[in-house]
C-alpha cells in the first residue's frame, strides 16, 4: 500500500492507484472531464490539475500515480488557480448555448462552470464552429460543443469493442467523426451520450422534448433481455420522455444497452390498444372491461364444458412479469387445464421432465467478467446479450479465452481463441467431439456413442482450452436454445461442463426466462408455483409447441380456446406458419396485449383486452443469475388499460376460481415468495437421465438460420420508431455464402423466393461468406418473413 | 488497390513490429500509398485499415493529423513552406508570399496545369536554415532567398 495525504488527510491505497483514486476514497471531489473510471486514463481535458508538494507545476490528478509520502493539494491556491485556468480555456471556443443545449441542467462543463468559471469571458476573438455529423438514428450531434474529452472514442475501443468515432486533425483543427460519414452502428452507443461530459453528443428521439429539470425521475427494471439492467425512467405529464442507466455495478455496471435505452419510444406508439375489444360479425368493436371479461369467462366455461380443461392453452411471454405468470398459471390450472408454457421460440422439448430446476446463467453475471475460458454456444451474442457480451470481451481483454460454436461467423469485436462455424444441426456434433477430446485429456469415461466421433483440431482446442483455464464457463445462446436438437446440445453441454470443470449456464432469453419457470408458466415442472400453490403437483400439460400444433404433434393436441399474454405469435413463436393456422382454428382466442396492430389484421383474436406494459404495471423479473428485481409502475396506465395481474384477478374471479383475492401486488409477489424461500436452491441446469444419442444425420437440404433480430426481439422494441431506422434493423435478407449464392444460379442483390413447408416470401439474396455452404440465414421474427416456418429446419431458396 | 511493390514495401515495414502490433506501421504504410497514388483517397485509407487490421477512423486520425500526407489529390510538385515562428522570424512569410505571386495560387491551391500545389508546413527541424521548404515531402531546400525560389520553380518546371 501507497501512503499519500491529500488536504491534510491520509490515505493508503493500493500501488499504482492514481491521486484520483485516492481522493475518491477520501471523499475529496477533484474537477473532471475526461476522466472515468470505466475508461483508460487520457488526461487531456487537464481539469483535475491539483498541487504536488516539491513539484514544479500542476499535476492532473487522473493520471498521477500516488508515490509514497507525496502530500496534494486539491484546493491551494495553485491548485485552484489552474483548474480555473483550464476552465477558462475550455470555454474559449465553447459556443456557450445552454439555454437552447438539451444537456442543460445535466452538463459537467456547465456545472463546473458554476464552480471554476469567470461570471464573463475575456476571449473576445472569434471562436471556432465545428460542422455537426449525421452519426444515424440515435445520436445527434452538436459538434461546436465538444470539448475533446475523447471519452466517446475511448468507449467505442475499449467498451462497445469497435473504434466508430474517432479525433480527427490536430490542434484547433481538432474534430469527433466518423470515418467518411458512416453512422455510429454499436448496440451500445447510447452510453456515449451519457459519457459526453458536454451537450456535444445527445439523444436524437429525446431532443428539444424537455429539460431535465421538468422531468421526474424513477427507477425501473429492463424488460427487453434476461439482464434485468437497472434503469431510470425520466417522466413528464404521465408520459415516458427518456430511459437512462441507473449504475448496478453488479449487472448492467454504468452501461444500457441501445434496446434497453431507446424501446420507449414504443410505449408511446400509435399502435397502443387503449380499450378491450370483441370481435362481432368480423368486425371489431370498442367495448367496456366488464362486457370483455364477461365474454372471456364465458366463452373459457363454454370451451371447458364442451370439449374439457385441457383443450384451454396459455401461452405468455417470457418478457412479462413474474406476477402475471403466476396468476395466468395459477388460473389455468385451477381451470383444470395444464397447459401453460412460455418457451414460444424453443421447439425441443424433450428435456422437460428432466430438468431438475430453472435454467440460469449458472453463475454471477459478475462473475463472467473474470472467466478465463469461455464456450458459447449458438448465440448471436452481441444483439441478444449486449451487455454479456461486452463483460465477455473484458474478459478476453484480461487474458481470457473466448471460445464459439455458431452456425455463423459474426464478428464479436474481440479476439476469438477457437471458432467452430457449423450448419446449425452440426452443432451437437461438433459438441460431441469436444466432449470426447475433454474425455481423454481428462481420462473419463465417456459413452460409445461420443467415442466414435471423429474430434476435429477445433474441438480439441475448444477442450483444452476449458481445461488449462480456470475459471470456465459454458454459456447455450438463444440460438442453441431455440435449435431442434436443444436436447441433445443441452446434454453434451452439460457432459463437457462436468468433464472440464467448467461452470454451465443458459442464457435467459427474456426478462424473466427464469422466473417464468420458477412461477410454473410451463407444463408439469415441478417448481416454486407448484411447491407451494393450491393447485395441484406435476399436473401434465402441453408445452408451447403442442398447443400451436407443430407439425409432429397430431392435430387433437391442438387447443379449443387460447390465452395470450404480451405476444405476437406471427412473431414470436418458433413456426408462426403453423401458430397462425392452431390459433385461426380455434374457437376462442384470447390476446391480452399492450398493443394492437390495425385492429383487423388480428383475425384470429376474438378479444382484445389492453394490458398495461413494464412502466405502468408494479412487477418483479428474475434474471439470468437468478436475482429477482421489484418494480413499480412509473406512470398510469394509458387510457383503459389496465395490469395484466388486476385483469387475472378480475378473471380469476368471474370464473368464481378460489384464491384470487389479491389486493396488491404485493399480495400476489408472498405468495410466490414466502420470506423463507431460497430462489436459488431452484436454479439448476442439469439434465437427469437423458442418455446421449447417436448424432443426427446431418440433413442433406439447406437449412434455415433464423436468428431473431435485435430490435424484434420483444412487441416494444418492435414500435421503437429511432431503433427501427437503425442498421440493425434492416430488412431481412437471404444470406448465403459465395459457393452457394454460385449454386443456385444467384448473385447477391438479387430477389429470390423462400419457401418453407406453404409459405413464401420474396426478399433479397446476400452474401456472407462465413456461412456454412448448407446455410440460408433468413431472420425470423420479422413481419416480413412471418409466412415461413419454422426459425430452423428446411428451407428452399429459388431464383426469381 | 496497392501495387505489388509498394504492398512490399509495407511488409517490409510490418516486419519491423510484433505481429499483433502491425498497426504500428500504420504511418510508413501511408506514406508508401501516398508515393504510389498521389494522394490518400478514403478507399486508400480504407484498404490500408483492412491490411493492418485497424478500424479505417483510427487511419484517419492518423493521417488527418500528420499535414504530409494528403487527403486532396496535390499537382505533380508539392511545395511546402514552413511559417513557423522561428522561420517566420527569418523571411519564412515573405518566401511564401513570393511563391504565392509567382505560382499565382494561394495556399493549399494547385495551379492551373496541375504541376505547383502549395502548402502551408509546420517547423521542418531546419530553422537555422531559414527559410525552408520542402518539394514533394522528401526534397529539402535550405536558405530559400526569392531567387533560389525562382530557380527551384524554373528547374522544376522543366
Ligand atoms: S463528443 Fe463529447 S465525449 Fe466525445 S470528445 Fe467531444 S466532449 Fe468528449
Ligand atoms: S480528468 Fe484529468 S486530465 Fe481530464
Ligand atoms: S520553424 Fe521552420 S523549420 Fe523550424
Amino acid at each position: 500500500m501507497t501512503n499519500i495525504e491529500i488536504d491534510g488527510k491520509q490515505v493508503s491505497v493500493a500501488p499504482g492507484a492514481t491521486l484520483m483514486d485516492a481522493a475518491t476514497q477520501l471523499g475529496i471531489y477533484i474537477p473532471y472531464f475526461c476522466y472515468h473510471k470505466k475508461l483508460s486514463i487520457a488526461a487531456n481535458c487537464r481539469m483535475c490539475l491539483v498541487q504536488i508538494e516539491k513539484a514544479p507545476k500542476p499535476m492532473p490528478a487522473c493520471s498521477t500515480p500516488a508515490v509514497e509520502g507525496m502530500k496534494v493539494s486539491t484546493h491551494s491556491a495553485m491548485a485552484i488557480a489552474s483548474q480555473k485556468g483550464q476552465m477558462e480555456f475550455l470555454l474559449i471556443n465553447h459556443p456557450l448555448d445552454c439555454p437552447i443545449c438539451d444537456q442543460g441542467g445535466e452538463c459537467q462543463l456547465q456545472d463546473l462552470s458554476v464552480g471554476y468559471g469567470a461570471s464573463s469571458s475575456r476571449y473576445t476573438e472569434p471562436k471556432r464552429v465545428v460542422a455537426n455529423k449525421n452519426l444515424g438514428p440515435l445520436i445527434s450531434t452538436d459538434m461546436t460543443r465538444c470539448i475533446l474529452c475523447t471519452r466517446c472514442v475511448r468507449f467505442g475501443q475499449e467498451i462497445a469493442g469497435i473504434m466508430e468515432l474517432g479525433m480527427a486533425g490536430r490542434g484547433e483543427h481538432a474534430e469527433i467523426l466518423t470515418f467518411v460519414g458512416n453512422s455510429v452502428d454499436s448496440e451500445l452507443s447510447g452510453n456515449m451520450i451519457d459519457l459526453c461530459p458536454v451537450g456535444a453528443l445527445v439523444s436524437k428521439p429525446f431532443r428539444y422534448s424537455a429539460r431535465t429539470w421538468e422531468l421526474s425521475r424513477r427507477r425501473s427494471i429492463s424488460p427487453h433481455c434476461g439482464l434485468g439492467s437497472n434503469l431510470v425512467v425520466q417522466i413528464k405529464q404521465n408520459r415516458v420522455m427518456r430511459v437512462l442507466p441507473r449504475e448496478s455495478e453488479e449487472i448492467n455496471e454504468c452501461w444500457i444497452s441501445d434496446k434497453d435505452r431507446f424501446s420507449y419510444e414504443g410505449l408511446n406508439s400509435e399502435e397502443r390498444l387503449t380499450t378491450p375489444m370483441i370481435k362481432r360479425d368480423g368486425k371489431w368493436q370498442e367495448c367496456d372491461w366488464q362486457t370483455a371479461l364477461e365474454f372471456v369467462a364465458t366463452g373459457l366455461k363454454a370451451t371447458k364444458e364442451n370439449h374439457g380443461a385441457q383443450s384451454i392453452g396459455a401461452l405468455a411471454s417470457p418478457h412479462s412479469t413474474l406476477e402475471e405468470l403466476y396468476l395466468l398459471q395459477k388460473m389455468v390450472r385451477a381451470m383444470g387445464s395444464g397447459n401453460v408454457d412460455h418457451r414460444l421460440r424453443q421447439s425441443d422439448f424433450r428435456a422437460d421432465g428432466q430438468l431438475q430446476g430453472a435454467p440460469w446463467l449458472g453463475m454471477k453475471i459478475a462473475e463472467i467478467s473474470q472467466l478465463k475460458s469461455a464456450l458459447v454456444i449458438g448465440s448471436t451474442l452481441r444483439k441478444d446479450h449486449p451487455l454479456i457480451a461486452q463483460r465477455l470481451r473484458q474478459a478476453v481483454k484480461q487474458g481470457g479465452e473466448l471460445n464459439l460454436i455458431n452456425p455463423f461467423g459474426d464478428d464479436l469485436l474481440t479476439e476469438v481463441a477457437n471458432h467452430a462455424v457449423v450448419a446449425p444441426d452440426a452443432i451437437a456434433t461438433i459438441l460431441a467431439q469436444v466432449l470426447r477430446s475433454a474425455a481423454e485429456l481428462k481420462d473419463v469415461e465417456i459413452p460409445d456413442t461420443v467415442k466414435k466421433t471423429v474430434v476435429t483440431d477445433t474441438a480439441r482446442a475448444i477442450a483444452v482450452s476449458l481445461i488449462d483455464n480456470k475459471p470456465a464457463a459454458i454459456f447455450l445462446g438463444n440460438l442453441a436454445q431455440h435449435q431442434p436438437q436443444y436436447a441433445d446440445i443441452h446434454l453434451l453441454a452439460q457432459h463437457i461442463a462436468r468433464i472440464t470443470e467448467a461452470s454451465f449456464g443458459v442464457l435467459g432469453e427474456a426478462a424473466n426466462s427464469v422466473g417464468a419457470y420458477l412461477v410454473g408458466a410451463v407444463p408439469g415442472i415441478d417448481t416454486v408455483g407448484l411447491i407451494n400453490g393450491s393447485h395441484k403437483v406435476g399436473m401434465g400439460g402441453r408445452n408451447a409447441s403442442q398447443m400451436l400444433g407443430l407439425s409432429d404433434t397430431p392435430a387433437a393436441d391442438q387447443c379449443r380456446s387460447y390465452l395470450l399474454m404480451n405476444l405476437e405469435p406471427e412473431l414470436d413463436s418458433y413456426n408462426p406458419q403453423q401458430a397462425m393456422k392452431a390459433l385461426q382454428g380455434a374457437d376462442l382466442v384470447v390476446m391480452m396485449s399492450a398493443y394492437k396492430k390495425n385492429a383487423t389484421s388480428i383475425d384470429y383474436a376474438d378479444v382484445l383486452l389492453p394490458i398495461a406494459p413494464f412502466t405502468e404495471t408494479s412487477g418483479t423479473f428474475i434474471n439470468t443469475e437468478g436475482r429477482a428485481q421489484s418494480f413499480n409502475g412509473v406512470v398510469a396506465p394509458l387510457g383503459e388499460a389496465r395490469p395484466a395481474w388486476k385483469v387475472l384477478r378480475v378473471l380469476g374471479n368471474l370464473m368464481q376460481l378460489s384464491g384470487f383475492d389479491y389486493e396488491t401486488p404485493e399480495q400476489v409477489r408472498a405468495e410466490i415468495f414466502p420470506t423463507d424461500r431460497d430462489i436459488t436452491s431452484h436454479l439448476n441446469n442439469s439434465l437427469d437421465n437423458l442418455a446421449i444419442g447417436e448424432p443426427a444425420l446431418a440433413s442433406s437440404g439447406l437449412q434455415r438460420i433464423g436468428e431473431v433480430p435485435i430490435y424484434q426481439a420483444d412487441p416494444i422494441v418492435r414500435r421503437a420508431e429511432s431503433l427501427q431506422r437503425t442498421h440493425d434493423a434492416a430488412a431481412p435478407s437471404a444470406w448465403m455464402s459465395g459457393i452457394l449464392l454460385d449454386k443456385l444460379g444467384v448473385t447477391a442483390g438479387d430477389t429470390v423466393r423462400v419457401k418453407q413447408g406453404d409459405g413464401e416470401v420474396q426478399i433479397t439474396a446476400a452474401r456472407d461468406d462465413k456461412l456454412p455452404n448448407n446455410c440460408v440465414r433468413v431472420a425470423s421474427a420479422h413481419p416480413l418473413t412471418a409466412a415461413l416456418g419454422g426459425m430452423f429446419g428446411e428451407i428452399m431458396v429459388e431464383r426469381l | 488497390m496497392l501495387t505489388a511493390e509498394s504492398l512490399k514495401k509495407i511488409e517490409h515495414e510490418v516486419a519491423k513490429y510484433p505481429a499483433e502490433q502491425k498497426r504500428s506501421a500504420v504511418m510508413s504504410a501511408l506514406a508508401i500509398a501516398q508515393d504510389e497514388k498521389g494522394w490518400l483517397a478514403n478507399e486508400t485509407m480504407d484498404f490500408i485499415a483492412h491490411y493492418l487490421g485497424m478500424p479505417p477512423i483510427a487511419v484517419y486520425e492518423v493521417a488527418t493529423f500528420y499535414n504530409m500526407y494528403d487527403l486532396k489529390p496535390v499537382g505533380k510538385y508539392k511545395v511546402t513552406v514552413c511559417t513557423n515562428l522561428p522561420c517566420a522570424l527569418s523571411g519564412g512569410n515573405d518566401a511564401a508570399a513570393h511563391l504565392k505571386q509567382k505560382l499565382g495560387i494561394g495556399f493549399n491551391q494547385t495551379t492551373p496545369d496541375g504541376s505547383f500545389t502549395l502548402k502551408e508546413g509546420e517547423c521542418l527541424g531546419a530553422c537555422g536554415d531559414a527559410p525552408v521548404m520542402l518539394v514533394n515531402n522528401k526534397r529539402m531546400c535550405s536558405f530559400m532567398s526569392n531567387d533560389k525560389i525562382d530557380q527551384l520553380l524554373e528547374d522544376l518546371s522543366k
